[in-house]
């Protein structure tokens, strides 16, 4: 992805490296706007959460991106041994899978029997907003990719795109997976 | 001539078209879930979401980044002439270049607004400006310097002096450099455009609930300090890149200049904390029009929330602003007082002390707003623990003077001054973290003079040092010297006559954030005055000084100071690669007057990793 008409002095293993780095880094970041958002749900309400949380449909998308974030996997590595049909198959089935916890998330919202006004309603909209705000960009960035392959502008030689994009794909899973969805649904 | 201006001609008409994506998008479905389809706070949000995204596009991210994205291929770079400076750029020279240009505008703007607060001041029984009016102006004085404090030395100095300190030809991402400068001219947008909206009177801070309730000037106000936060993280993220990766060959950590170990420190601070600021802003534009209730009491909200998430940012965010400071000083003093720096190996640790303990003492700007007792011993004690890192580093400066044989140029009289201010600054800072003396000094002009100690005596004046220690480097052209240092005298005698006195008023009980005050003050308001007006006058000469060095100016040779870093082993300016061929760094780089000793060379051609 990075090349510039002033380009810098670094080998594709250098550049490979200094942009995994820029995205973990990213990830740091983008971690502690989500660690300010689930501040306030532990400042606001303490651990309670009000009985009608939709548990199963919190379960059901949980589940959902779980096995998309396998399928994202299963296609960085077939894309990586150069099995492009794979791959392709796997990041249609994490794009499908993505869209799936969207509406999820859009029934979540329309069928919720708390009040946005209420301390743990503020909690629970502002954080699986930004959630989903940032899986959405997600799915952008994986179907772009998924152009990409297809065309062959990213080949297991120039694996960069990919490579960011499952990543990013899985770092926003992981928060749901690991953080959002206990604090919200299960304490 | 106006071609010049095609790409932002063309990333303002992007805007529009992104605005109306935005808004109209919005409209739709508010207009298919039953509301009007317009309403200002929302509308505007999502307006501005698209004309970012259509700005930045339009000036030159898409021609050289976008266009990958589908497979196209990217533009090349633009003519290498002084139209680039107004393009997306990649080159961290033009994009440094680009920041300082911008940062010291700002900061002359927002230095007439001081001027205007201290007409104000000069009466306080017929002040100038009624009291509304006065908030207005307090409040975009303060986020305007605090937008000069955390990204003029970082994004002026830091990019374009820290490839060149280490030995790089560029910073490791140089599109997102670009990115990160051409987020900000929105930033200036939004705060101009906000005063149409009402602006708003709730300080830099913008403290919930007031800034729940103000005019829809606020919802800018958010936007925009949420945009110069990103280009402020993506920043951060792309200097610890460099720093990391980049580094010269035999460049090892401790061998690593300070001022770029300076950098590295408070990139880590911008790149963490820096989203409390945004998720704190966040959190009150969903209150405003999401109608969610974090800080509405009355729905169950906690407006002290706002004060901890704000603050957990806006502490460390002053080491934002002083470690650069320092990073500038201690570079500063070993090429001027020809001596190897003092305690490098100490100095670093007060830098990363002062990483590690930054977040852990924002409670003490919320002594007295009402939480938990039990928690004030604690910042208490955080609070005075991490003047210890702090002090580390004053004293390698001070040890690093000692027994030097200085040589008074202008940038060693700026670094100077700002050790003199910043000792002042750090010794009264101490009442303010003992809770006793707070609570009587809280909101008094005692804090207004202590924080202006610490990032005007102190980072300002950094700010000034390293422009008349890079200036050659960065132009090719020498400024005048005496002009030079009539500028700083005027601005240290104008300083301190400004802010000393104000320590008297704050414990005279002079509140800050008011537009007028107690009568029996003014005598003093009115030398302070005075004095603020001859700090005000010391910019014009450092203007014109600029003015007729870049056209009048003589040619400066490629190494004026005789130091010994990298980046003065090329020629002023710079060429565009830096260096012909990557150097090599055999030694220290701030060994003054040890026998023998070379901090790095460029090969010669063909003899590659052999001393020249």
């Amino acid at each position: 992805m990075e090349t510039t008409t002033h380009p810098v002095a670094a080998t594709p293993a250098d550049r490979l490296a200094i942009n995994q780095l820029g995205l973990w880094l990213f990830f740091a970041s983008e971690a502690m706007l989500f660690a300010a958002f689930i501040t306030a749900r532990f400042y606001l309400v303490g651990v309670w959460r009000p009985a009608t949380v939709n548990e199963p449909l919190g379960a059901a998308m949980t589940l959902a991106l779980l096995l998309s974030s396998a399928l994202a996997y299963r296609g960085l590595r077939a894309f990586q041994r150069g099995d492009r049909p794979t791959a392709l198959r796997s990041l249609r089935g994490t794009l499908l899978l993505g869209c799936l916890f969207v509406v999820g998330v859009i029934i979540e919202w329309s069928t919720a029997e708390f009040s946005i006004v209420s301390p743990y309603g503020t909690a629970f909209f502002s954080t699986t907003g930004l959630h989903v705000a940032h899986l959405i960009s997600g799915l952008i960035i994986l179907a772009l990719v998924s152009r990409l392959v297809r065309s062959g502008h990213l080949s297991p030689e120039r694996p960069w795109g990919v490579l960011a994009a499952v990543r990013y794909w899985t770092f926003v899973d992981a928060l749901w997976v690991l953080v959002i969805y206990p604090v919200l649904y299960l304490l | 001539m106006w071609g010049a201006f095609h790409s932002i001609g063309r990333g303002l008409l992007w805007a529009v078209l992104g605005f109306a994506v935005g808004a109209g998008g919005l409209a739709i479905v508010r207009l298919l879930t039953g509301h009007s389809a317009w309403s200002f706070e929302a509308s505007f949000s999502l307006g501005y979401l698209g004309a970012l995204a259509g700005w930045l596009m339009g000036v030159g991210m898409w021609e050289r980044w976008g266009r990958t994205w589908f497979g196209l291929p990217a533009a090349g770079e633009g003519p290498h002439d002084w139209r680039r400076y107004l393009t997306f750029t990649t080159d961290h020279k033009v994009i440094g270049i680009q920041y300082l240009v911008t940062f010291i505008a700002v900061f002359l703007l927002s230095g007439l607004l001081a001027m205007l607060i201290r007409v104000q001041m000069l009466d306080p029984v017929h002040p100038l400006l009624d009291p509304g009016t006065y908030n207005r102006v307090m409040s975009m004085h303060g986020i305007l310097m605090i937008a000069v404090a955390v990204a003029a030395i970082i994004g002026g100095f830091g990019n374009y002096v820290i490839p060149l300190l280490i030995g790089a030809e560029d910073m490791a991402f140089p599109r997102l450099n670009a990115l990160s400068y051409w987020l900000i001219p929105p930033v200036a947008i939004l705060l101009l455009l906000s005063q149409a909206f009402g602006g708003w009177d709730s300080g830099w801070t913008a403290y919930a609930p007031l800034s729940e309730r103000n005019a829809s000037g606020q919802v800018l106000f958010n936007l925009a300090i949420i945009t110069f936060g990103l280009s402020s993280i993506l920043g951060g993220l792309n200097f610890i890149a460099t720093i990391i990766h980049l580094r010269a060959r035999g460049m090892g950590w401790a061998r690593l200049p300070i001022f770029a170990w300076a950098i590295f420190i408070t990139s880590w601070i911008a790149l963490l904390y820096t989203q409390f600021f945004a998720a704190a802003l966040l959190m009150v534009q969903l209150d405003r029009i999401a109608g969610t209730s974090f800080f509405k009491s009355a729905a169950g909200g906690a407006p002290l929330l706002y004060q901890h998430i704000f603050w957990f940012y806006s502490h460390p965010a002053v080491y934002v602003m002083a470690l650069p400071a320092f990073g500038i000083v201690l570079e500063i003093l070993p090429h001027f007082a020809r001596k190897p720096l003092f305690a490098y190996r100490w100095a670093i640790a007060g830098f990363l002390g002062i990483l590690l303990m930054s977040g852990g003492v924002w409670a003490h700007h919320m002594f007295v707003a009402g939480m938990s007792e039990t928690l004030l011993a604690p910042f208490l004690v955080t609070t005075e623990i991490i003047s210890i890192p702090t002090g580390l580093v004053f004293l390698s400066a001070l040890g690093t003077i000692w027994m030097g044989r200085l040589w008074l140029r202008p940038p060693m009289l700026f670094a100077l001054g700002m050790i003199f201010n910043f000792l002042i600054g750090g010794i009264t800072g101490i009442f303010l973290a003992d809770v006793p003396t707070d609570i009587a000094l809280h909101d008094t002009y005692f804090v207004v003079a202590h924080f202006h100690y610490t990032i005007v005596g102190g980072e300002i004046f950094a700010l000034f040092a390293a422009l008349y220690y890079w200036f050659p480097k960065m132009t090719g052209r020498l400024y005048h010297e005496r002009l030079a240092q009539l500028h700083f005298w005027l601005m240290l005698i104008g300083f301190n006559g400004t802010f000393l006195p104000m320590f008297w008023l704050g414990l005279h009980g002079m509140n800050r954030r008011i537009a007028t005050y107690p009568v029996q003050l003014q005598g003093v308001n009115e030398v302070v005055s005075l004095m603020a007006f001859l700090l005000g006058l010391s910019f014009v000469f450092f203007v014109a000084n600029m003015g007729y060095a870049l056209l009048r100016g003589p040619k400066a040779a490629a190494n004026p100071w005789a130091a010994r870093t990298l980046e003065w082993q090329v020629a002023s300016p710079p060429p565009l690669e830096n260096f012909p061929r990557p150097p090599v760094v055999t030694g220290h780089p701030y060994d003054y007057g040890v026998p023998g000793s070379a901090h790095g060379v460029i090969p010669r051609e063909g003899a590659a990793g052999t001393l020249a």
